[in-house]
């Protein structure tokens, strides 16, 4: 704000200098500063808005995956396994509920996840290079970092439909014993935004794809689901191998989620880990996505 | 005269040890049509990228309607149209659509947007494509689209970066019509072109560009006047005579310009010297007699023609 006037009284002073010339260039300059103001206030918003219709354009995807995946998921792992499951090892192993209860909070985070793993590369390749419209947005009076914030806001959105729907299939399912199990839909955002946010970091540096997206899916994501205690608790392991669920955000979500829809035991502390953790990679993520899109797109 | 839109002085842009543009100054009032000449790598786009207030200049002063692009970046942003070298409209979204989420992104409200949309698509000639996808149109289409999102805020200032490289010529025609037609309502224009005929017929002004510095500013006609003379002589012998018939052109002419795969006579009367050179025996295999253009100017300037 301070700038803004500074410049004001910059450009008046030259009027002063010559009244009749200037009188029209400070018109402009003030239309100009004038018109600054919402871009500079809600560029990202603008930005998320353009997000949602492209969105829009693939509902299909997103109802389909929002609905669809936890139905096939919860059916054949929460339902189907946990024939198996609850029959032969009992409750013990998963911290005395059923199979279901114990796999449901993990696939929910996991699916925001994956939601994360769609919307942070190919969407982010595009934007900057393969059909560029991250600068057409600079172009215009969006700023770089409201480009990333518009998209990682836009993401956080589809995160949160997707959640609630998922959720809502875990309540069909009987699920939820926990009273507290709805903030496991919070936990789950937090959970897809804070991997997302460093994968989009990592996307933005990207300045060509020659199959590290792909080798980001097999070796990253696909491993974070089967070593963050989704489908058997990390504790199976032995106590060398665990650090591998712990630098997982996915461990994290799932954790913290199993929580709150089960009041899985656990120590207080870890539970504030479990987010601080989660917030803190959002954190880093986030800035290191901003950063790049100013040197990617303020070149 | 009022106070110019665009004042550049000593302008420069350098990545590493490079210099793209290497001390560029130049003034653009309201309404005028300014362009800048030169070949591809002259440092054109940089220009325009540091006017667009998407780059940071190096060294050098800039002003863009009275503001410091590098602290007034958005505010500068929001009284421009930017057309940019490449196409980068959303292929996600339809032909209307574009220009409504681009019309967000200065802050119009949705109502005053939704009217532009349908105002624009007509100016452009795109009415009956509103809702096609924006992959189907032609390479014409998706330019005049460009533009039309370029004028979705009624910018004060528009900059067309090679606005018809890569189009037919019939397309051409019609994007220079509705250029016309912005510059007849009082829009400023700043563009790049190595099209002499572009520039012929869309500048009031230009700066010929070549290796970042400016070689040359004036009215296209002026520029002619002063580095060409009013008719040229093309005449072509066979490659390998060229260079040995030029040997024997001495005293015809103005000015001789030896290219690889012709001759150039500079002349007041161009017909009068091939009448000479036919009447010394010498017979070009085609000629042909043509007024000065810009790119005359161009290679009188850089030794060099402008599209190699």
């Amino acid at each position: 704000m301070s700038e803004v006037r500074r410049s004001r009284s910059a450009a008046e002073g030259d009027a002063y200098r010559d009244p009749s010339a200037m009188d029209a260039a400070s018109d402009v300059t003030r239309a100009a500063l004038a018109a600054g103001r919402n871009p500079r206030r809600w560029g990202a918003w603008y930005v998320a808005e353009h997000r949602f219709r492209v969105m829009r354009s693939y509902t299909g995807t997103v109802v389909v995956a929002g609905i669809g995946s936890p139905l096939l998921y919860l059916y054949a792992l929460g339902v189907g396994l946990a024939t198996i499951v609850d029959g032969s090892v009992g409750a013990e192993p998963v911290g005395g509920v059923s199979y279901l209860v114990f796999v449901a909070p993990a696939l929910l985070a996991s699916a925001a996840v994956t939601v994360a793993g769609e919307e942070f590369t190919y969407p982010i390749m595009l934007g900057y290079k393969w059909n560029p419209t991250f600068s057409g947005m600079h172009a215009a009076p969006i700023r770089p970092q409201q480009v990333a914030d518009g998209v990682i806001l836009s993401v956080a959105v589809r995160m949160l439909v997707n959640a609630v729907l998922f959720f809502a299939l875990m309540l069909v399912f009987g699920a939820v014993p926990a009273a507290t199990g709805f903030l496991a839909i919070a936990s789950a955002v937090l959970t897809g935004l804070a991997f997302g946010a460093v994968l989009m970091a990592y996307t933005s540096t990207l300045e060509e794809d020659t199959g590290q997206l792909a080798m980001v899916m097999r070796f990253v994501v696909l491993p974070m689901t089967l070593f963050s205690g989704t489908f058997f608790p990390l504790t199976v392991f032995p106590i060398w191998l665990q650090p591998i669920g712990w630098i997982s955000p996915l461990w994290h979500g799932t954790e913290l989620a199993r929580v709150f829809t089960y009041g899985y035991p656990e120590p207080i502390w870890l539970t504030v880990v479990h987010v601080a953790y989660l917030v803190a990679m959002f954190a880093v993520g986030w800035v290191w996505a901003r950063r790049i899109a100013v040197r990617r797109l303020r070149k | 005269m009022s106070q110019p839109v665009i004042v550049a002085r000593d302008l420069v842009k350098r990545y590493g040890e490079f210099a793209a543009v290497d001390g560029i100054s130049f003034e653009v009032a309201p309404g005028e049509s300014f362009g800048l000449l030169g070949p591809n790598g002259a440092g054109k786009s940089t220009t325009m990228r540091m006017v667009g207030a998407v780059s940071t200049r190096t060294a050098g002063d800039l002003t863009i309607l009275g503001l410091d692009p590098d602290r007034f970046g958005p505010e500068i942003r929001s009284q421009l149209g930017v057309v940019p070298q490449a196409d980068n409209l959303d292929t996600e979204l339809r032909v209307r659509e574009n220009l409504l989420v681009y019309g967000r992104y200065f802050g119009l409200p949705r109502k005053l947007v939704a009217e532009r949309a349908d105002e624009l698509l007509a100016f452009a000639q795109l009415e009956d494509k509103g809702k096609a996808k924006v992959d189907s149109l032609s390479g014409g289409m998706k330019r005049r689209l460009t533009i039309a999102r370029a004028l979705v805020n009624d910018p004060r200032v528009l900059l067309l970066d090679e606005p018809t490289t890569g189009l037919d010529p019939q397309a051409r025609h019609i994007l220079w019509d509705r250029l016309f037609r912005l510059k007849e309502q009082g829009t400023t224009l700043l563009l790049t072109t190595h099209y002499m005929d572009e520039a012929e017929q869309l500048c009031d002004r230009l700066v010929v560009v070549d290796k970042g510095t400016i070689m040359a500013e004036g009215t296209p006609a002026a520029l002619i006047r002063r580095y060409s003379s009013r008719e040229v002589l093309e005449m072509r012998f066979g490659s390998d005579r060229n260079a040995d018939v030029a040997g024997r052109l001495a005293g015809i002419g103005d000015r001789l310009e030896v290219l690889p795969d012709r001759i150039l006579v500079y002349s007041e009367n161009g017909e009068a010297e091939l009448e000479r050179i036919t009447g010394a025996g010498l017979h070009p295999i085609t000629s042909l007699v043509r007024r000065s253009s810009l790119e005359d100017v161009f290679l009188r300037l850089t030794g060099r023609s402008l599209i190699e």
